[in-house]
């Protein structure tokens, strides 16, 4: 069953801090979620097609026209922090 | 000492050339300002969808072709899951199970011999954007231009054996998308990237070694370097028996040598799931034979054709085919004057220098068929000379004039008038007496010396035959 | 009556007669949310949005939309801190042509977090109030949008449904509620939650107004691959009140353990009046039913946790970084920003898609889940292959009181147990007023036709709500 390691690993897969208390109370909360989800190994679904879209539309394309594209004002204004036009962020080192 | 047997495949990101982005109707042009060239789409702003520009397919599908492919019928995309601040989704939409492409090959001149380098599979996905680390603020400044820019991902199979083939797997990759036409692949401009991955392993031996992964690699030259470095790296750590740790390096070009990348290495766990925004596409066999159809004539077969059509050299041909549009240019002239070996040696020698010289492509010469072939045939009916038809050519790339009109407007004319010239062959044999005797006693080749002084005094004009001639008369009385 | 207390069709009607103006009735229901929001807290945003002065409007009919439609320059926030402050930079589709219809926006109404809920107590604006109990949850998601329209705060509504989130709370309000098929209304600016399942729909007082509002609203769209190119009928033609003839099936898994007495009388009523108006109804068994919820929560889970991984404070919105560091890494960055702007349920869905899709997992949660859900839409298939329609109730029990089932995620899973399948299946699915429990809560009836068959989903709603008088009750606040 899943354990804190799990929960801890997948925190950070999710790039979610997780308090040692929070992880706690998320593992059980899992562990009782994912034993309610047990219940689909009941089904033998062996030959079954995986179904990813409900509806059958295929080859849905856009012409190569281009569009109009937004200002570098505009998109800045959403900026949480900007800088010369660009989006700033904590120095990636690598 | 031990021998071992290097073992490198090399992914390759390829940007194509459509008009516009892979998913949204942004332009799709390198070099403008900071997120100038996004819409809500490409930033990946919530709420927004993808929807997959046709070209886009189009193109994947002449690379599969190209490269000897099977071609999915079935196509879809998946999400590739990792945060990353050049990536605004944290997701970037790509091929896992179903790439567009698989199971191909490209043939490779390698020392003289063709091998075919497997391609284990091509795939369309997205661009991300581009991540600048500034040092004055002491941060990091992302534009999402880039972000959406349609790339085929081109995977190898672990066939290749030396830095060496890399570098020549690498050429021909290049020749071969720029006659299809679907990118530029400019590694300064980012629009082909290549990673390397590299390991040894025991000359004999089946089992792979560990390999590493080179990234940061940005020039072809740059792939050689860092493989060769790797060879050293990993041959020394094998010898005393230490291992190869399973890494990405990256390339330091200034010091030439790779480094482990220091951030902490992530298990990879990118959380492939089929795309749920983007329906699967079927890829109709009818649609793949015409596809196939169009393909262009390819280098290999372009080069091979150029020997047996018009009798060129397994060099020459292989100069011309270096460049397609010159390849196409060359063929186009042989229409109109059937000398394949001299235009041959116009296009790969005089031109191509010039071109060089002044750094443009061909197609920026904007050179007519008519006038470069009506300046070699000047050239050879003796009108100007070989050196004189160079200056032409230059002048011709200045200011697309016909040919004609600069040999008569700067008086470039050959003359082959022995009269005009007689004065100047008497001034070239009395200011060289010592010249003259050793011709003389015997030593013919000495007339060389005296047809270039004639040549001057005439400033190229003079017809080096017939004062060769002229020479050897007045000289030896022959 | 109140003008705010009109449907969209009376309003449409005294406008013609002109008996009042657009203007009025925005009025109206603007003071009506001045006078009852503090009790019931249906709004995210209330900023002010210019009066849509759009000439011959097709419908100049004020509206509440959810917190995860995009609407240009608006806070737009799913009811979450993350997205703090966030103004979208354009107008969702819907939204697009509910412009052109001349419609006027309240504002947004409040939600669960990211549609993360079955009763609004996950928003950061905190919890929304059912209008006939304020003790009460009003369901969820949509909880905001329900609400609105049960307190008169609005003439009818738009919410978005992934796993009931609209028919769920329009049962626990009274209103009528509607899920589209797949497909039929683009989710071009709906902040997705589950891609594959996410869609529009309206929230209504009544059948008529329910068609009206999807005439606005649906069609195909070139900015969403998964639209769908057909033909959009005018579905004010399917009113017609004629059960004659309709051949209807109960699943019998959904009258099972877990209902209540009082929804299962009204249902019950709610078949009878049917029968006697001239339809057959026809028990069935659909097997794959028990497992639609586990399919669900895999299923959705894993595509939100794909979704939301946008919301990490690089470009928009909340961006924390940890206090007691002097340098901040980028993965602090993530890692606070992300922990600071999600609330508990958003973790928790957003770990459990994860874990579902991480390396060695995927195999065991996702594809089966995948396959499962071929196996219910199956089972949906076969129905409506002999019946023109499935009834069911819309849920279990009826509101149920704030905080009686925060503490425990499962049990608040458990209570869209009726509404999942619909989603996974894709098919449209309603849900009607269909009486009220002892202690005075409405109770909604579900019905489900095959995709694309709005017509007969209308035609059969209809047919039982003209019989009635449930949708013309109204809260007194």
């Amino acid at each position: 069953m899943i354990t804190k390691k799990d929960v801890q690993y997948i925190a950070h897969l999710s790039r979610i801090h997780l308090a040692e208390n929070e992880a706690e109370s998320l593992t059980k909360n899992l562990e009782g979620i994912l034993t309610y989800i047990e219940k689909l190994k009941k089904l033998d679904v062996a030959d079954v097609k995986p179904t990813s879209h409900v509806l059958p539309l295929e080859n849905v394309f856009r012409e190569d026209v281009v569009r109009e594209s937004l200002s570098q004002n505009d998109v800045m204004n959403m900026a949480v922090e900007k800088n010369k036009g660009s989006f700033k962020v904590p120095q990636v080192i690598e | 000492m031990k021998n071992y047997e290097t073992v490198i495949g090399l992914e390759v990101h390829l940007q194509l050339n459509t008009k516009t982005k892979i998913f949204c109707g942004c332009a799709n042009t390198f070099g403008q300002n900071a997120n100038t060239l996004t819409c809500p789409i490409c930033l990946g702003l919530p709420g927004t969808l993808p929807v997959f520009n046709k070209e886009v397919l189009k193109n994947g599908i002449r690379v599969g072709l190209a490269l000897n492919c099977k071609i999915n019928s079935f196509v879809k995309f998946d999400r590739k899951n990792y945060y990353y601040p050049d990536l605004p989704k944290a997701y970037q939409i790509s091929q896992y199970d179903f790439p567009i492409a698989k199971d191909g090959y490209l043939p490779v001149q390698i020392d003289g011999q063709l091998k075919n380098i497997g391609i284990t599979r091509a795939h369309m996905e997205e661009d991300a954007g581009k991540l600048i680390h500034d040092s004055e603020i002491k941060a990091s400044l992302v534009d999402y231009n880039r972000t959406g820019t349609p790339l085929v991902e081109i995977v190898s199979e672990p066939d290749i054996r030396s830095p060496q083939e890399a570098y020549d797997y690498l050429t021909s990759l290049k020749l071969l998308m720029q006659y299809l036409d679907v990118s530029d692949c400019d590694m300064e401009k980012g629009s082909l990237r290549c990673d390397a991955n590299i390991s040894l392993r025991k000359e004999g031996a089946k089992e792979f070694g560990t390999k590493a992964e080179v990234k940061n690699l940005n020039s072809f030259k740059a792939v050689k370097s860092a493989l060769e470095f790797e060879v050293g790296r990993q041959k020394k750590l094998l010898d005393s028996g230490e291992r190869v740790v399973q890494e990405t390096r990256l390339w330091d070009e200034a010091k030439q040598i790779t480094l482990s990348m220091r951030s902490k290495e992530e298990a990879h766990d990118y959380r492939y799931f089929p795309e749920p925004d983007l329906v699967p596409f079927t890829v109709d066999q009818k649609v793949i034979d015409a596809a196939r159809k169009a393909l262009p004539e390819f280098p290999l077969a372009k080069s091979g054709r150029f020997i047996k059509e018009y009798g060129l050299s397994e060099y020459d041909a292989d100069v011309l085919i270096q460049d397609k549009n010159l390849s196409q240019f060359f063929e186009d002239c042989i229409v109109n004057y059937n000398e394949p070996k001299k235009i041959c040696n116009w296009i790969s020698g005089a031109l191509k220098q010039e071109l060089n010289a002044k750094k443009i492509n061909f197609p920026e010469a904007k050179l007519s068929v008519d006038h470069f072939i009506s300046l070699i045939q000047k050239v050879d009916d003796g009108t100007v000379s070989n050196l004189a038809g160079k200056d032409v050519l230059k002048i011709m790339l200045d200011t697309h004039k016909d040919p004609n009109a600069i040999i008569s407007n700067k008086g470039l004319a050959q003359v082959s008038d022995e009269g005009a010239l007689e004065n100047i062959i008497a001034e070239v044999v009395s200011e060289n007496p010592q010249i003259v005797e050793q011709i003389k006693l015997g030593k013919e080749s000495a007339i060389g010396f005296l047809v270039g002084q004639s040549m001057r005094k005439t400033q190229g004009k003079a017809n080096p035959k017939i004062i060769n001639q002229m020479l050897k008369r007045r000289i030896l009385d022959v | 009556m109140k003008l705010n207390e009109l449907t969209a069709h009376e309003a449409l009607a005294a406008f013609k007669a002109k008996t009042t103006t657009p203007k009025a009735l925005l009025e109206t229901v603007k003071n009506a949310i001045n006078r009852t929001e503090k009790k019931v807290n249906a709004f995210a945003h209330l900023d002010e949005i210019p009066y849509n002065s759009k000439e011959d409007a097709k419908a100049p009919i004020p509206i509440a939309i959810k917190d995860n439609i995009c609407i240009k320059d608006y806070p737009t926030t799913c009811a979450s801190h993350i997205l703090k402050n966030f103004k979208p930079l354009y107008d969702a589709t819907v939204i697009s042509k509910l412009r052109e219809s001349g419609a006027n926006f309240l504002g947004h109404s409040n939600m669960d977090e990211f549609a993360f809920g079955s009763s609004t107590e996950t928003s950061h604006f905190g919890p929304t109030k059912n209008p006939w109990n304020l003790d009460c949850v009003p369901g969820g998601s949509s909880g905001g949008s329900a609400a609105a329209v049960a307190a008169n705060e609005t003439i009818w509504a738009l919410g978005s449904d992934t796993g009931g989130s609209i028919r769920q709370p329009a049962s626990f309000c009274g209103v009528v509620g509607l899920k589209p098929t797949y497909g039929l209304v683009s989710r071009y600016g709906l902040i997705a939650f589950a891609s594959s399942l996410d869609q529009i729909g309206p929230f209504t007082k009544d059948v008529e107004d329910c068609a009206l509002l999807l005439n606005l609203i649906a069609g195909h769209d070139e900015y969403d691959s998964t639209s769908a190119k057909i033909e959009i009928p005018d579905y004010t033609k399917s009113l017609i009140n004629d059960a004659k003839g309709l051949k209807i099936a109960i699943p019998k898994e959904y009258f099972i353990e877990g209902i209540s007495p009082d929804v299962k009388a009204s249902v019950d009523e709610a078949i009878a009046l049917l029968k006697k108006k001239g339809a057959t109804f026809t028990e069935i068994s659909m097997p794959h039913t028990e497992y639609a919820v586990a399919t669900y929560y895999i299923l959705a889970t894993a595509e939100a946790s794909s979704n939301l991984a946008r919301f990490d404070g690089i470009q928009y919105g909340l961006r924390s970084l940890p206090k007691e560091q002097r340098k901040t890494s980028l993965i602090d960055l993530y890692e606070e920003t992300r922990n600071q702007g999600f609330g508990q349920e958003a973790k928790r869905r957003i770990m459990l898609g994860t874990y579902s899709l991480s390396a060695g997992y995927y195999d065991a949660y996702y594809l089966r889940a995948q396959k499962v859900r071929t196996l219910i839409k199956k089972d949906f298939d076969d129905a409506f292959k002999q019946f023109d329609a499935i009834i069911t109730p819309t849920s279990p029990t009826t509101a149920f009181k704030i905080g009686e089932k925060t503490s425990n995620p499962l049990s608040m899973y458990l209570s869209d147990i009726y509404t999942i399948s619909a989603n996974l299946a894709g098919i449209p699915a309603v849900s009607i007023p269909c009486g009220f429990s002892k202690d005075n809560l409405p109770i909604g009836l579900q019905i489900m036709t095959k995709p694309f068959d709005e017509q007969m989903l209308f035609r059969t709603a209809y047919s039982y709500e003209q019989n009635t008088d449930w949708h013309k009750k109204r809260v007194n606040l």
